[in-house]
């Protein structure tokens, strides 16, 4: 088991490793001046303040140092936590924009992805089992796999929002209202959080359902299911030990998923103009705000990596076989 | 020999044969494909029949459709149809670059790490995982903000290379299984190079699945450069599916009630994927004789 978790443990420190050093590379290496063509992007008029940015940015980026040096103050930085200022906001340190951000699209994503695993597999499971709910299942399942997350929000938005006028199409609580606890704000909030999730949840149902039902199937037919039968064991008792052993490859699959997941809350979120990391990654792209879309890039991989570690540490819990060590596994 | 001259090719197209006779009994590979044939039939000869160029502003704007405006118009009255025609291209283009470079590297690092084992599977596999953990899209967005280069080409380009990890994993645990086979022993023996072993005797024993895991990264590569789009990272020429939406929402076709902007682009994509998918399942109950209905 040690042997396990240090393996991850190696692997996702290197992916951050490199996520952080493709971070630092890009403006260095890449054509072009990064100062310049902020100060011409951020269209400060008066020279002094056009000066300080210069010597900010020179500074920030430490160009007149050798670049080895750049690369361990990046470093240093970031362990403090310092991600530099943004230049959409201007004095605001990048920092204390996406913490901002963070707790919508938390809310937005951890919702969605647990709900659409939990009961994607229900139904995968259920499917499996009735022809005639096969028969339903998989082509929707298809249908909505092979959705692109920001138009299925697009038609929740257009069909439920402007023509139902049920839900609110854009932002996170009404534009009247300020962040408060307030009866009245929450109310707000979950009306606005509804078509957002709502997306979310619908694309991801699909792949989880069709994963499942397959995986079933094949255990049902495996030989352990075929032995159970003869033994003249009840089929409930069958399904479930088949379904024990078809979440397993289920909860990798949500590890691996979780990086296409992040991807569609981004793009939903642009959709609603949901108050998220999203939206902010496409305020910064607008704006050539360069530092927070840095900022925000390296608190993605993060997120995506503890909630990998989450997932890994739920695996060993859930399957034997980690537990017992996978001395024999390992190759 | 002769007599095994003589059986090898006969025995390959009596399979050939087991394989189209099950093919054309698929509905699912049979809708799958048609669907995809009509579209790209739809995407390849379209440009040439309809008139005008994508972005020229052909007539009113805000045209419901009608018998002269097939998809109506929008916002700018640029003629939606004239968009979506040129937009499949487009997405077909992106697709298969995309899609086919993914496959190519996921196949040479899956047969390589497979095959070889030891130091190099170590190290491949580490790649592996680490490309595979890190969210792609966020690395697709800084790379592409930063570059600057918007064109169908640099797109195709930078979602295979960021797209190809699950499949090499897939290919290098097939890969595992393949190795110890004794025609593989066998040629090995003989003194057959490594790569000539891979593509002679590896690889075309797993061709159906090889065929399999490019349709899947295919439709993969159209999701995510629709995305890509979206945001604002698409090509800044032309037109495609995923711009289309982009364009639709930015300039709120949606509080216009412009339905006919933002259905057609969407619908396309996820009729193009879908049938991919569906064809994908239909090619594997043809391949796999145990997944047949009986």
């Amino acid at each position: 088991m040690r042997h396990y978790f240090g393996r991850k443990l190696l692997i996702y420190g290197l992916t951050f490793f490199v996520a952080v050093t493709v971070n630092w590379m890009i403006p260095r290496f890449m054509p072009g001046d990064p100062v310049a063509s902020m100060l011409a992007r951020a269209r400060v008029s008066q020279p002094e303040a056009l000066e300080a940015m210069r010597a900010y940015y020179t500074n920030l980026f430490g160009l007149d140092e050798p670049l080895w040096r750049q690369y361990l103050n990046f470093w240093a930085a970031l362990l403090q936590g310092d991600f530099g200022i943004s230049v959409w906001v201007f004095p605001t340190p990048v920092a204390t924009v996406i913490l901002g951000a963070v707790p919508y699209t938390l809310g937005l994503m951890i919702p969605a992805v647990l709900l659409s695993w939990v009961v994607g597999n229900r139904l995968g499971a259920f499917a499996a089992r009735r022809k005639l709910l096969d028969n339903t299942v998989l082509p929707v399942g298809y249908l909505l796999t092979a959705t692109p997350y920001m138009w299925i929000a697009v038609i929740l938005a257009w069909g439920l929002g402007v023509v139902a006028g049920i839900f609110p199409v854009a932002g996170g609580y009404g534009f009247s209202l300020r962040p408060t606890w307030s009866l009245e704000f929450i109310g707000s909030l979950l009306l606005h959080w509804a078509l957002p999730f709502a997306s979310l949840f619908l694309v991801a149902l699909g792949g989880w359902a069709i994963g499942m039902r397959n995986m079933i199937i094949y255990e049902l037919e495996s030989d352990y299911s075929n032995y159970l039968a003869a033994l003249g064991a009840p089929q409930r008792l069958i399904r479930r030990y088949a379904f024990r052993n078809a979440v397993l490859p289920q909860i990798t699959g949500l590890a691996l998923q979780l990086g296409v997941l992040v991807a569609g809350a981004l793009v939903t979120e642009i959709v609603f103009s949901y108050p998220g990391l999203g939206s902010l990654i496409l305020k910064a792209i607008q704006n050539q705000d360069f530092f927070l879309l840095q900022g925000t890039f390296l608190f993605i991989v993060l997120g995506v990596l503890i909630a990998n570690f989450i997932i890994d540490i739920v695996y060993v819990v859930v399957d034997p076989r980690t537990r017992a060590g996978m001395a024999g596994a390992a190759a | 020999m002769t007599v095994i001259d003589t059986a090898l090719p006969q025995s390959a197209t009596s399979v050939r044969r087991e394989a189209l006779y099950f093919a054309f009994r698929n509905v699912k590979l049979l809708i799958g494909l048609g669907v995809i044939l009509v579209l790209l039939a739809i995407g390849i000869f379209g440009p040439l029949l309809v008139a005008g160029t994508p972005n020229a502003y052909s007539g009113l704007p805000m045209q419901p459709p009608s018998s002269q405006y097939w998809l109506g118009t929008n916002t700018f009255g640029q003629d939606i149809w004239v968009q979506f025609v040129y937009g499949l291209r487009t997405t077909f283009i992106v697709g298969v670059l995309g899609g086919g470079l993914a496959a190519i590297i996921g196949m040479a690092v899956g047969f390589l790490a497979g095959y070889r084992g030891g130091l190099v599977d170590e190290i491949l596999n580490m790649l592996t995982n680490v490309i595979l953990v890190l969210p792609t899209l966020a690395v697709l967005l800084i790379i592409n903000a930063y570059l600057g280069i918007r064109s169908v080409g640099v797109q195709a380009l930078f979602i295979g290379l960021t797209s190809w990890p699950w499949a090499a994993r897939a290919i290098r645990a097939q890969t595992f299984s393949l190795r110890t086979r004794e025609f593989v022993d066998l040629a090995r023996l003989s003194g057959v190079r490594t790569p000539k072993i891979i593509l002679r005797e590896i690889a075309p024993n797993m061709s159906s699945y090889l065929f399999m895991t490019f349709i899947l990264l295919f439709g993969g590569s159209i999701l995510i450069a629709s995305s890509l789009d979206f945001i604002g990272l698409g090509p800044t020429e032309g037109v495609s599916l995923g711009l289309m939406l982009q364009n639709a929402h930015q300039w709120s076709a949606l509080h216009l009630g412009l339905w006919w902007w933002f259905v057609p682009p969407g619908a396309g994509i996820t009729a193009i994927v879908g049938a991919l998918y569906v064809a994908n399942v239909g090619l594997d109950e043809v391949f796999n004789p145990k997944l047949r209905d009986s």
